[in-house]
């Protein structure tokens, strides 16, 4: 093993340029640069080679000679080039194709305006997607209904224990935190009015009304949603979709339709001891700061809170949560075969689900407060 | 002869109560193609795997150049590591890369040249296994299996490595793309002076391209010579697998082959030894033998 060097020794015709050492791939990157300085600075190549300390050559610095010396055929002499080394130089010459140059892409008002439309159409494109997607289960699930196709119960009640039971814990301790600082929240600013005990409706109608099941649905698209679409994903990139079609079932009737059905039968038992957890929180705050005794929170919230509340409430849940599992399944189905790909559409599956969460509870509570419900 | 650039003795792998090898031998010499072939389930691909470190194995010694590779420390492990080059069933690329990006990594990580020099050389080895050069800019998701094989060829070949292992290099491929890979094989065998190990079922790769064939049965090496005469080695599986009719029609076409086309076969089949005007002029000038896949 000896380094890889060169030397040019002598001045115009005579100048002869001697290559010595390991010329492979491992050894190169000096030697890269140095050439690349002594190019820049003589104009001619110079007129002879040779190579009888050259020890080994490898397409690194076979390349490297060609890019820098030899250029295009025919070359000038190289003294004893071993015919093997020989071949090789051919060979990387025979290879160097034009690189094909990569086209810039614009930029500025054009890139711009450009990037702003496709993002326009992307949109929509993916909305309408949805809608076409939710139609399809929506057909399916009525052929299950009409007992043309099966529902897959044992499917089913799997997500419903991943998605719902398995959820408990952390649904149930988030939204007892959630609770815990509203009441806190509520006393600081109502203490000035000398309203502290309103702390009482402020925690049940919120969490009743709003916090329990949108909490719930942030959480499970959080958690299923993504899960949703890495499992669908990976069964795409791996062919495993094409197969349940080959076999000439349906995907939607085996995957999506327990997955949603899950969702929707998991997501109001989950919101409704998310409530039951933010107004344990409430009470607890309430107990230990504002002097509000539990039974004293228990007989105000009789008092006060009214059905309407927790039916408003509840009446989002299931339409959160197909909102959840569509998109989860429905990208999942957009995944193509790239590990990349399947982290892309996890990512705006749970970015989309949310979203759409929160646009439909904003939608919803201006419908409500309209309806004066 | 020299010594082997590898040598596996005594190599033992089990699975749970599942034996797979138990007093493997095999050596491996410098400039050869050696072909390691069993029927499916006779742990070729753990073979391969327990030579290149991929995987434990339970009893026995691994020599990488002459020197055992449990022995060794990480740094110079891994400089060994990069003298050996993979090719993998279906490339294995990295699906988030393009082509000529999953060429570079390797360079990237190793060589310490300038980007643009590492593009011109993975540009080249793009040239060399036979792709076009928009295949570079293209995803692996997007290609097809044949040009996906070839693809994961110019990543193993970024290194410049001495050794270069195929696992199963012509599965999944027509006989036109099997063929053509084989010759592909042939010729970077001698035109860039590697050593070959093929992992492969593939008579016809065997006959066509192979100096010597290693048998793996009964959880061991069984035999190792050349393709002709280990047909007629005295092993149940080795005459169920030549002497049946795939390897009969494999054998004759080999033949026949060789009678159209004495001088190029004969210059492959035996080995690195006669000179190679004839591969290198075809990729000097564009190249009639090596078409680029579609």
């Amino acid at each position: 093993m000896s380094a890889a060097d060169f030397q040019i020794i002598g001045d115009g015709v005579a100048a002869v340029l001697h290559l010595s050492g390991d010329w492979n791939v491992a050894g190169l990157a000096d030697l890269e640069v140095r050439t690349r300085e002594i190019v820049a600075k003589t104009e001619t190549r110079p007129p002879q080679f040779d190579a009888s300390e050259l020890s080994v050559l490898d397409t690194a610095g076979a390349l490297l000679l060609i890019s820098r010396w030899l250029g295009a055929t025919p070359w000038p002499p190289i003294a004893g080039l071993r015919e093997a080394d020989s071949d090789l130089l051919k060979l990387v010459a025979g290879n160097i194709g034009t690189s094909p140059r990569r086209l810039r892409k614009p930029f500025g008002l054009a890139r711009l305006a450009e990037r702003v439309g496709s993002a326009t159409q992307f949109a929509a494109m993916q909305f309408l997607q949805l809608l076409a997607f939710g139609g399809q289960t929506l057909a399916t699930a009525a052929s299950i209904v009409f007992g043309k196709q099966r529902l897959r119960w044992t499917s089913t009640v799997h997500h419903m224990e991943q998605a719902g039971l398995d959820a408990v814990p952390i649904v149930c301790l988030l939204s007892f935190l959630v609770g815990a600082v509203v009441a806190f929240l509520g006393a600081t600013v109502l203490a000035d009015f000398g309203a502290e005990v309103y702390t009482v409706e402020l925690v049940s109608i919120s969490f009743m009304r709003e916090f329990g099941v949108l909490l719930t649905a942030i959480m499970l698209a959080g958690r299923s949603g993504s899960a949703y679409t890495a499992e669908i994903g990976m069964m795409r990139a791996r062919e495993e979709i094409d197969a349940i079609r080959a076999l000439g079932l349906d995907p939607i009737e085996l995957l999506v339709i327990p997955r949603v059905l899950a969702l929707i039968v998991m997501l109001p038992i989950l919101g409704f001891l998310a409530m039951l957890s933010g107004i344990l929180g409430g009470a607890l705050v309430g107990g230990t700061e504002l002097g509000i005794s539990p039974g004293l929170f228990l007989a105000r919230m009789q008092e006060t809170a009214e059905l309407r509340h927790f039916l408003v409430g509840m009446s989002k849940a299931p339409i959160f949560a197909a909102i959840i599992a569509l998109v989860g399944c429905l990208e999942g189905f957009k995944v193509r075969a790239s590990a990349e790909s399947v982290g892309r559409h996890t990512t705006s599956s749970v970015v989309q689900s949310i979203f759409l969460v929160i646009l439909v509870d904003a939608i919803a509570a201006i419908f409500f407060m309209e309806l004066a419900v | 002869m020299s010594e082997p650039v590898m040598s596996v003795k005594g190599l033992g792998n089990r699975f749970g109560a599942q034996v797979v090898h138990e007093n493997l031998d095999l050596d491996i010499n410098k400039g050869e193609v050696l072909a390691i072939i069993g029927g499916s389930g006779a742990g070729k691909s753990v073979l391969m795997r327990s030579i290149l470190g991929l995987q434990p194995y339970q009893a026995g010694r691994i020599w990488w150049f002459g020197q055992e590779m449990a022995t060794l420390g990480d740094v110079e492990r891994r400089a060994l590591e990069r003298r050996v080059g993979v090719m993998f069933q279906d490339g294995a690329l990295f699906s988030s890369l393009t082509v000529l990006e999953n060429v570079m990594v390797p360079l990237k990580e190793h060589s310490g040249l300038d980007e643009n020099f590492i593009t011109q050389l993975a540009r080249l080895k793009i040239a060399l296994v036979g792709l076009p050069p928009e295949a570079g800019d293209k995803f692996p998701e997007t290609l097809s299996g044949g040009m996906r094989k070839r693809a994961g060829l110019a990543r193993a070949l970024a290194l410049d490595p001495e050794i270069l292992f195929f696992d199963e290099p012509t599965s999944g491929l027509d006989p036109i793309g099997a063929a053509a890979f084989d010759e592909l094989v042939a010729t970077l065998h001698q035109a860039l002076r590697l050593t070959v190990i093929l992992i492969t079922h593939d008579l016809d790769s065997v006959y066509r391209i192979c100096d010597r064939v290693a048998v793996l049965a009964d959880r061991h090496v069984v035999a190792v010579d050349t393709p002709e005469k280990i047909q007629f080695f005295d092993h149940p599986w080795i005459r169920d697998c030549f002497q049946g009719p795939r390897g009969r029609m494999a054998y004759t076409q080999a033949q026949s082959v060789k009678t159209e086309h004495p001088a190029s076969v004969d210059s492959i089949s035996s080995g690195a030894s006669s000179a190679l005007q004839q591969p290198v002029q075809a990729l000097a000038v564009p190249n009639p033998t090596l078409k680029p896949v579609q």
